[in-house]
């Protein structure tokens, strides 16, 4: 189906989310969204699937001017979208969340339907077991589940969301391929991200915003450096990888053992210095969280030490380690790292270690002024930390961390931000690795992983690669060992 | 005690729960939608004597039954109102009608105190009834009691069978996502909250036209039922059928409070009429004790098989609550 945007505004109180936005979407073409966080992508797409109304500008679907009055109606019109965090419903059943808002009488017939989940599934590849609890799949699975979902609804044009956020290399190549399939069908595919390689990879052609306006628009091949240059006004690069000076032990494992209700990793032992980036890798739910949280006391390990700056930590409470100068950062940064509602000021005179009953509000702002500027945080000392953008937020977080430390272990330190930010978080954390912290993290994004650490670790289904040297190694080879390849059986 | 006695005592076990199993499958429903009446204790109270009013006014007993049903749907929209259309707090609303409806039962209903009033009559489904010890235990009841059954079956099968039961599902679960499928999300909510308000409301006069038949302001025994009730949604996990389980159970345990009582002397009354209370808490803390991270550990520690089999016994025990139970809907 043939998409038109024409002159599409929306304003947010004064801010111009999106100023005069016109694009043309021939159909069958895969076409790239391109920004940075807060460029607008988000709110255009919310504009064509529904969820909220532009100020002026129209629709065109296959050339007719339609209202999208909501998104059941975008559905109607073949208007279909996939959103970063799939909006489905993890206690219920694969089938369940299939069948949920199909239209149709009182009692759905369950076998039909499951024949036509099948037939879908296997029509795209796509291994999905129908009676399987959706909170336990993994997110590129559920992503799967949403794509033939929105196609049996009949969607023509299917929007996408940061898709390749929080999903693993494999299932990323198995979206392409789905995608360029549904694209050679006649589909239109929209795809937002703000992942320059992706969007290289896949498609057809690419539109880039910046702070709601349409910058520009390239066909394939790209000129990287251009389209790095309309995303940001100027050029960055990542910089050269760094190693830095090594300061003694600071982390040791011995044949640490960790067991939980579905993967047991045994006999793992490692030693870290300080100033020493550990990257771990894997497909999401192998192992790698059971194992960051090990050493940080949060798991207990079923057998093995943990051992930090020589002291044995196994089997204390997190709070010990964390007087030992271990601090762990959370990938759920709302959730478990900050406190939605306070203000950043709160969030540092909580975070100080003071023994007054009173609140010092003066000292509370002084501090919260001072890290403003020294993490370049965009926003004020009483904005409350969830009306911040995911990079400020992370940038809070570490902000938060006390100094110095021995150890700081970070679940997806960069996941959903912006190269800027992916940039600045990294600068911060090398400056704590020259003070002799040792960094160990873990990530999906395989360039991240090469690009920071000094050595690697591999997770899959619970057994842990040897240590591998990041500077000798290739995303290819990560690729394998993560997909399952490799292994000395 | 005999093997007929024990079974007519099950049978009154039956009757006696039919209120409970009308509150909790109400309460079930309108949380299921992601709304918490917490204004359940009061509204049975309210409906027990507002129903019983009526039918001693007029002589009707359907009239009393649906004053009944029409108090609770009226407390019920005043808790949909504020919390989904004010997106005030589910709890503070609910709590403080709670009170306010049991305060205004005893004060509306003075003039009806230990007035003698209709009683339900009990009607035995001839043909079924002679059936040996089934026909004892489900056929020779009253109306109520039949339609409690009725209500578990029907409760259960709209949730988890029909279409617009598992959009429900969906509505209490993620209701962004229930919103993105087409649903009216808050249209539904109220539905759901007066439609379970009003099932709410049908414990009353089913306790003051039937199982205690008539009204007896602070001594009418009703105060807590609601509580209790709202302890088993929980405990039900949102589920109907389970629900109805411990429904049977708190019936159960009162009824083994007052058979019990002769045979153990010295055991004060009282104990065994509060039993029941605490013992229903313990329950609860039971099934959900696989989640305490001591149990996790022991759990951890035993061989494969033991281990599997427990693991598998607390999963399927274990209920989490509809994730957006309390949480007013946005679309944005």
């Amino acid at each position: 189906m043939k998409v038109e945007l024409r002159g599409i505004h929306k304003y947010f109180g004064n801010n111009h989310a999106n100023n005069d936005i016109t694009l043309n979407i021939p159909a069958g073409t895969i076409q790239g969204i391109l920004g940075e966080n807060g460029a607008g992508k988000s709110t255009l797409m919310k504009i064509l699937s529904g969820f909220i109304h532009a100020d002026k500008g129209e629709i065109l679907l296959d050339g007719k001017a339609v209202f999208i009055q909501s998104p059941a109606t975008a559905i109607h019109h073949g208007v279909g979208m996939l959103h970063q965090d799939p909006l489905d419903f993890p206690p219920m059943r694969v089938i369940d969340n299939f069948m949920i808002g199909h239209s149709g009488g009182l009692f759905p017939n369950r076998a039909s339907v499951t024949r036509d989940f099948k037939l879908i599934a296997e029509q795209y590849g796509f291994s999905l077991d129908p009676d399987a609890y959706v909170d336990s799949l993994t997110v590129g699975e559920r992503q799967q589940l949403e794509i033939i979902r929105l196609l049996w609804l009949g969607a023509r044009v299917l929007i996408l969301d940061e898709p390749t956020t929080g999903i693993s290399a494999s299932q990323k190549e198995k979206l392409f391929a789905t995608l360029r399939t549904l694209a050679e069908q006649g589909k239109t595919i929209i795809f937002v991200s703000h992942k320059l390689e992706d969007v290289e990879v896949l498609c057809h052609q690419v539109a880039v915003l910046r702070q709601g306006s349409l910058v520009g628009e390239a066909k394939k091949p790209f000129d990287t450096k251009k389209l790095v240059e309309m995303m940001f006004g100027k050029e960055i690069s990542l910089g050269a990888r760094q190693t830095l000076e090594r300061h003694g032990s600071v982390l040791s494992l011995q044949n640490v053992s960790i067991e939980d209700v579905r993967l047991k990793i045994k006999d793992v032992s490692l030693e870290v210095s300080g100033g020493e980036v550990i990257g771990l890798a894997g497909m999401e739910g192998s192992g790698q969280g059971a194992f960051l949280r090990a050493c940080a006391g949060i798991v207990r390990p079923v057998s093995g030490h943990v051992k930090v700056r020589g002291r044995d930590l196994t089997g204390k409470s997190y709070h010990v380690y964390k007087r030992n100068g271990v601090e762990f950062l959370p990938a759920a940064r709302l959730e478990e790292g900050l406190v939605p509602g306070l203000s950043l000021t709160e969030h540092y005179v909580l975070a100080e270690k003071s023994k007054d009953v009173f609140i010092n509000h003066e000292r509370g702002l002084k501090q919260a002024q001072e890290k403003i500027a020294a993490f370049n945080i965009k926003g004020t000392p009483v904005h409350t930390i969830e009306s911040l953008s995911g990079g400020n937020q992370q940038r809070a977080l570490l902000s938060l961390l006390r100094d110095p430390l021995s150890a700081v272990l970070i679940e997806h330190p960069t996941r959903g931000l912006d190269i800027e930010s992916v940039i600045y978080i990294w600068g911060k954390l090398k400056e704590r690795c020259r003070k002799g912290t040792a960094i160990m993290f873990i990530s999906s994004d395989l360039e991240e992983i090469l690009q920071y650490s000094d050595r690697v670790l591999v997770f899959f289904s619970g057994r842990v690669s040897q240590p591998l040297d990041a500077s000798t190694t290739t995303v290819e080879q990560l690729g394998q060992l993560i997909g399952g390849k490799g292994w000395a059986s | 005690m005999d093997s007929t006695t024990i079974l007519i005592g099950l049978a009154s076990v039956l009757v006696a729960a039919a209120p409970v199993v009308f509150a909790v499958m109400g309460e079930t429903l309108s949380e299921r939608a992601g709304v918490i009446n917490l204004s359940m204790n009061g509204t049975i109270l309210l409906s027990a004597m507002g129903g019983f009013a009526v039918s001693v006014r007029t002589g009707n007993l359907f009239l009393g039954f649906l004053t009944g049903m029409l108090i609770g749907a009226a407390v019920a929209l005043i808790v949909a109102f504020s919390s989904i259309t004010l997106k005030q707090s589910q709890v503070a609303v609910g709590f403080v009608l709670a009170l306010v409806c049991r305060d205004l039962s005893y004060f509306l209903g003075n003039p009806f105190m230990g007035l003698a009033g209709p009683r339900l009559p009990a009607w035995p489904l001839s043909g079924l009834k002679e059936i040996p010890v089934i026909g004892t235990l489900f056929f020779n009841h009253d109306l109520m009691t039949y339609l409690s059954f009725i209500v578990i079956f029907v409760s259960w099968f709209w949730i988890f069978r029909t279409r617009p039961g598992l959009m429900l599902q969906g509505i209490g679960e993620r209701p962004a996502a229930a919103y993105v499928r087409g649903a009216n999300v808050n249209l539904m909510r109220y539905v759901y909250t007066v439609l379970g308000g009003a099932l709410i409301g049908l414990a009353g006069p089913t306790y003051s036209l039937s199982v205690k038949a008539g009204w007896k302001g602070t001594i009418s025994g009703l105060d807590g039922i609601g509580w209790i009730a709202l302890a088993i949604t929980i405990f039900g996990g949102w589920n109907p059928l389970r629900a109805a389980f411990g429904a049977y159970l708190f019936a159960l345990l009162q009824w083994l409070g007052l058979v019990l009582q002769p045979s153990l002397p010295n055991i004060p009354s009282q104990v065994l009429q509060v039993a029941p209370f605490p013992l229903m808490i313990l329950t609860l803390l039971l099934v959900n004790i696989g989640d305490a991270e001591w149990v996790e550990r022991t759990l951890a520690s035993l061989p494969e098989p033991t281990r599997r089999f427990f693991a598998k016994a607390f999963r399927a025990m274990r209920a989490s609550p509809p994730a957006a139970l309390g949480v007013p809907f946005e679309r944005d």
